[in-house]
């Protein structure tokens, strides 16, 4: 594998985390409660300085920190963006997190950044260019990172490959880990109408370096039918809940995060999230 | 791949273009709809970008209306980087010319000042220097000098009254504006940007600095355009902002 990135010396947790909101600023140091521990999306941490970085420095003293790209691209068909590796590296570098992840899909075409994880026809090709692209930031960034499963509402007819076997595959080619997001394989499942639970026993659990967890919206397409959104704006729901226990009960405790970025709740919300993430890793060790 | 992500990407950004071809909904019918769920993702997660990146200018015309120009914006200016904090640099120019808003003739200013805000908020820490220092400096020595100002320090000129009408919308005491140019000087003392009315030619003096002129040739051409021009006003407005990083000496004789 090219890079050889040893695993972190300083992994995330296996404890619940939450996704860092600088509302929740002084209440997270107040009382973190279940919180274990705190992911950002690294791309609103590419400023030069001011309150964002201020505060994020003084929380990485006191959490591990997991840092989330949105905006590298890893499934564009173009090359990755120079100028984004380097601000990624000046971020890993000072930082020094515990975690480094980003999405099996693309968001910038040409020089054109479409702010949504878009998605990717499974083939040969598709697998030949994301892996490329991951050898390349594992080495530029001189670590391995975790690979996130998308959140699907369509299928191309080009692809040849299942999600979970292209995953797994993807992570034997480069030695990159995973992330796996329940919520995503329950929306991507009701969405497509696979199995969740099928999902789940075809996926390479033992790669599995953390566990996604949100809230998801309800809407209908043109036929009538319910399509789930991830849309991170709602209380965790119930069938993910049970779809964790099922997961973890494969790949044993995890960093489990509560995601939850739009109409963001109050600190004791999320922190009520968080223990019940707490509460399912407690089971599992049981 | 190429090919499928140009189809995609023109698709996203333009709902009268028909869904990319070879997209099948969970029950293998053509996907229809569920390709919207994109479509909407990319205008409404960049409106909101510019919605809270333009907080003055969305309070002067309302949200349903900056919604609406930030539709006709974002399909027309996508964002070039992922870094959106950053977006919305042409939003000025790109209300300058749309002729609906050409009786508002003071927004492109007012999205500059949106703008230069939200660079001063971002922009890197540097320590200011003592005061005292000014004052031990001989004056000779002082207007030879040239000052390094903070990253944080942003200037805005107008025509436009752009301070009063930034206080109408951030501040319910403030009174009506009232007509004339006004220049905003921005600084950030602790980390919140604090947009401040310069004097007559003080905006001269400033920009003098930031070019690199020394304090009494700076001074010179602020005099030259407001005749009455008082630097102690400006200095003080600087000190009290943190914004003077060094004060760089010239070396005097061999």
């Amino acid at each position: 594998m090219p890079g050889a990135a040893p695993p972190s010396a300083n992994p995330l947790p296996a404890a619940a985390g939450v996704g860092y909101k600088a509302q929740h600023f002084a209440a997270i140091t107040d009382d973190p409660g279940a919180v274990s521990w705190l992911e950002i999306h690294a791309e609103n941490y590419m400023g030069d300085g001011g309150r964002p970085l201020a505060q994020l420095r003084h929380l990485s003293e006191r959490f591990p920190i997991s840092v989330h790209g949105v905006g590298l691209s890893i499934g564009g068909a173009g090359p990755l963006d120079p100028d984004h590796l380097d601000r990624l590296k000046h971020l890993l570098g000072w930082l020094k997190p515990a975690s480094f992840s980003e999405h099996l899909a693309w968001s910038t075409h040409d020089s054109t950044f479409l702010n949504d994880l878009l998605p990717l026809p499974l083939t040969d090709a598709t697998l030949m260019r994301v892996c490329e692209h991951i050898d390349q930031v594992q080495d530029f960034l001189g670590r391995k990172m975790l690979l996130e499963n998308p959140a699907s509402y369509l299928t191309f007819d080009d692809s040849t490959w299942a999600e979970p076997e292209f995953l797994g595959e993807i992570a034997r080619r480069t030695g990159c880990g995973m992330l796996l997001d329940v919520n995503n394989v329950f929306v991507s499942a009701t969405n497509l109408g696979f199995s969740a639970r099928g999902y789940i026993d075809a996926y390479p659990v033992e790669k599995v370096g953390e566990i996604h967890l949100g809230g998801h919206g309800v809407d209908m397409d043109d036929l009538g039918a319910r399509v789930l959104i991830d849309n991170h704006g709602h209380a965790v729901g119930d069938p993910v809940w049970s779809l964790l226990d099922y997961t973890l009960g494969a790949t044993g405790p995890q960093p489990v995060l509560i995601e939850w970025d739009n109409d963001v709740p109050d600190w004791a919300t999320l922190q009520g999230e968080a223990a019940r993430a707490s509460a399912a890793l407690a089971r599992v060790r049981r | 791949m190429n090919k499928l992500q140009d189809i995609f990407t023109a698709a996203l950004l333009n709902p009268d273009l028909p869904a990319p071809g070879g997209l099948r909904d969970g029950g293998a019918q053509p996907a229809g709809r569920r390709f919207d769920i994109y479509r909407n993702n990319v205008a409404v997660s960049l409106t909101e970008a510019l919605r809270i990146g333009f907080p003055v200018i969305t309070k002067l015309i309302g949200q349903q209306n900056m919604d609406g120009l930030a539709g006709i914006f974002l399909r027309a200016h996508p964002p070039s980087s992922p870094i959106l904090m950053q977006y919305g640099a042409r939003f000025p120019d790109f209300l300058a010319q749309t002729p609906q808003l050409a009786h508002l003739g003071y927004l492109p200013d007012i999205a500059r000042l949106d703008l230069a805000i939200r660079r001063s908020y971002h922009a890197g820490d540097a320590p200011p220097i003592v005061p005292d220092i000014l004052a031990e400096t001989p004056p000779e020595v002082l207007m030879a000098a040239t000052i390094t100002l903070a990253p944080a320090v942003q200037l805005v000129r107008s025509d436009w009254p752009i301070h009063d009408i930034w206080r109408f919308n951030t501040d319910d005491t403030a009174a009506k504006p009232r007509p004339g140019g006004q220049d905003i000087l921005i600084t950030r003392p602790d980390f919140d940007p604090l947009p401040q009315l310069l004097p007559p030619g003080g905006a001269i003096w400033i920009g003098g600095l930031i070019d690199g002129l020394t304090i009494g040739a700076a001074h010179d051409a602020a005099l030259a355009k407001a005749p009455d021009y008082d630097l102690g006003t400006t200095l003080a407005l600087l000190l009290a902002g943190g914004a003077l990083t060094s004060l760089n000496r010239q070396r005097i004789g061999p």
